[in-house]
């Protein structure tokens, strides 16, 4: 999904504090209406990256550009943008309504067209109208994002920042809200640049992701692309988990595992390959006997099952290796712990990185 | 507001019990013999006189408000030229020493220890004719300037000065209260510098700032020896009368009514100020 017209660009932005560099000669372009996410561990960079787009920091070199215009050295209060904040900075002295309307009152605008905004607002975002006197504090933290994201939205800005605001909420909460978010930018159709540490939760809202590590981007494209062709281990180790080989490539056009007896066959491999690593997602391991047919198989020992919900997962150690298998519950193999099982895959299904 | 306690006899109140008895004693008992004063016949040194009125008769009859006038009017300008003064300097400290402005704030309160006569005498040194200031004017400038020293203005900067670091200190702690992420949010809002300032700067932190002015209220409402050392009697302030009543004029009954009508006054424009500006509410427990 590449729009023609990118609403915000960058051209090899670098922030640098001291000797530090915690943002390394990035270029991005961002489509309008797109939701494009920046995934990475702490210390990535993610943080720097969106302070600087939302104005609270300028680049030490590059340019930063929004529908084509510089804007390294536009205040934040000036720019069309506008950042839900991980703690989201809610006025505590202020009412739910008086949070929504702030944008709005400190542009000047008419009390009565601001009451009927938030109200509008309110109603949007699923929040009763007579929240608009509530105090922010007597709000549920479900309650408070979508107030922070009514305050976002009330001033109509072009692109909306998200930095990590779902991190300090509840599992079953965030999942919910989530997709809230995901709802509202379809309703809304603004660009959403969200920022989070979970790729998880980068896969389930944005129409591209960006994998960010020591401040350069490792990997950016769609979810589906960043899990079916992860770049390099590092982005398919992200995702959770995933089993991972150190592999070499043999005469004959297989592969030798470090660890594991017998030669595997490869999916198409990097011309030149001759040694990286192998990854197989846990849902594409199956067993021996399972009814499929598999291009390769390693005999271990079950180790452990875990039970989650609607899928099993299986711990098979193979030699001093661990695999992860996870089968759905339909599937489920009835064996006992520490019986031999034989775990077996497709070739197609392996992915081969080079680091 | 916290809730009462429910019932006497629990832990808590018998654990308070100590700490009660010293205030009784301490605090209660010296404040009733006051007020048991003020009601003693002019000129008498003991509590068992027949109670009357004619102190407060005799002060409502005098001028002595005049001395009072001054007294909240000096504190009254203490208090803006302190808030004026000091938010800028809480506020500068905050943001160079963050979460330790507070404490470097305590540095102000180093002064404290040398006795205030002895530094307003130092302020006098520094303004008398040929002294630090006009004598240096004088010898290096040839300018022969009249000393400011006796003068109204000069009570005012004596009072600034000696009551700076009991406003100082709650407004840094009231500045520090204000979260960095709360003045980021508002400028991506689009506040300009002084909404920032006037929507959410202020407003978070007014408790300090407000606790901060009451001290400083209560403390320059007594305050004499600015007006003495350094406004050389220029005004009398209500403390002073009532020195005079205790000591030169040997008039207890007089001063202790004097005493006590400045503590209803003082109190009643506290609990105003109070009422006014809810603790509560600005911190947003309502």
């Amino acid at each position: 999904m590449t729009a023609p017209s990118p609403i915000l660009e960058l051209r090899d932005v670098t922030k640098s504090f001291g000797r530090f560099t915690a943002v390394d000669r990035i270029s991005l372009s961002i489509a309008e209406g797109e939701f494009f996410t920046i995934v990475g561990p702490s210390g990535s960079g993610k943080t720097t990256m969106i302070r600087m787009l939302a104005g609270m920091e300028a680049p030490t070199s590059g340019d930063i550009l929004l529908h084509g215009n510089r804007i390294n050295d536009v205040p934040a209060n000036r720019r069309p943008t506008c950042m839900v904040f991980q703690s989201l900075a809610l006025f505590p002295h202020r009412t739910v309504g008086e949070n929504i309307e702030f944008p709005l009152k400190m542009r000047g605008v008419d009390p009565a067209v601001r009451r009927k905004r938030a109200m509008d607002l309110l109603e949007q975002l699923r929040l009763p109208a007579n929240y608009y006197g509530k105090s922010v504090l007597k709000c549920s933290g479900g309650e408070r994002q979508r107030v922070a994201l009514a305050r976002a939205l009330s001033f109509d800005p072009e692109i909306l920042f998200f930095d990590e605001p779902l991190s300090a909420i509840d599992y079953k909460l965030r999942k919910t809200l989530e997709k809230e978010l995901k709802d509202i930018h379809r309703e809304t159709g603004k660009t959403f640049v969200y920022i989070t540490h979970s790729l998880e939760e980068a896969m389930v809202m944005s129409d591209r992701i960006g994998v960010l590590r020591g401040g350069h981007f490792v990997q950016v494209g769609t979810p589906q692309e960043i899990y079916t062709r992860p770049r390099n281990k590092f982005v398919s180790e992200f995702m959770g988990d995933v089993n991972v080989l150190r592999v070499s490539a043999a005469a004959d056009g297989t592969l030798e595992a470090e660890g594991v007896a017998g030669r595997i066959r490869p999916p198409d491999l990097p011309t030149g390959f001759s040694e990286g690593w192998l990854i197989i997602r846990p849902e594409f391991l199956g067993f021996a006997g399972d009814g499929a047919i598999y291009d390769n198989t390693v005999a271990g020992t079950l180790y452990n099952e875990y039970v989650l919900g609607s899928r099993i997962q299986y711990q098979v150690r193979v030699g001093e290796h661990v695999f992860t298998v996870e089968r759905l519950r339909q599937q489920a193999v009835s064996q006992a712990l520490d019986t031999e099982v034989t775990v077996g895959w497709n070739a197609g299904d392996g992915i081969v990185v080079v680091d | 507001m916290a809730e009462g306690p429910r019932s006497f006899s629990g832990p808590g109140p018998k654990a308070a019990l100590p700490l009660l008895l010293f205030l009784a004693g301490g605090f209660l008992a010296p404040l009733l013999a006051v007020i048991a004063y003020s009601f003693m016949p002019p000129r008498t040194f003991g509590l068992s006189h027949q109670p009357g009125l004619a102190n407060y008769v005799e002060i409502f009859t005098s001028n002595t408000y005049i001395a009072l006038y001054w007294s909240l009017l000096f504190a009254v300008m203490t208090v803006v030229v302190l808030a004026v003064v000091c938010y800028p300097i809480a506020y500068g400290m905050w943001r160079v020493f963050g979460r330790w402005a507070p404490v470097i704030t305590l540095l102000f309160t180093i002064p404290l220890f040398v006795s205030e006569n002895v530094r307003l005498y130092g302020w006098v040194l520094f303004f008398i004719k040929n002294g630090v200031l006009l004598g240096t004017l004088k010898s290096t400038f040839g300018l022969d300037l009249e000393s400011w020293l006796f003068t109204r203005p000069m009570v005012l900067l004596g009072m600034a000065y000696v009551y700076l670091p009991f406003m100082l200190f709650p407004m840094s702690l009231g500045v520090a209260m204000v979260p960095r992420d709360l003045c980021e949010a508002a400028r991506d809002l689009g506040a300009t510098r002084w909404q920032l300032f006037r929507e959410v700067e202020l407003p978070l932190a007014m408790p300090g700032i407000v606790i901060g002015m009451l001290l400083t209220f209560v403390l320059a409402v007594g305050a004499i020896a600015e007006a003495k050392v350094l406004g050389g009697q220029v005004i009398i302030p209500i403390a002073h009368d009532i020195e005079i009543a205790f000591t030169y004029a040997q008039n207890w009954p007089l001063g202790a009514a004097l005493a006590v009508l400045l503590m209803l006054i003082v109190g009643a424009l506290v609990l105003l100020v109070l009422r006014r500006f809810d603790l509560d509410a600005i911190l947003g427990r309502r």
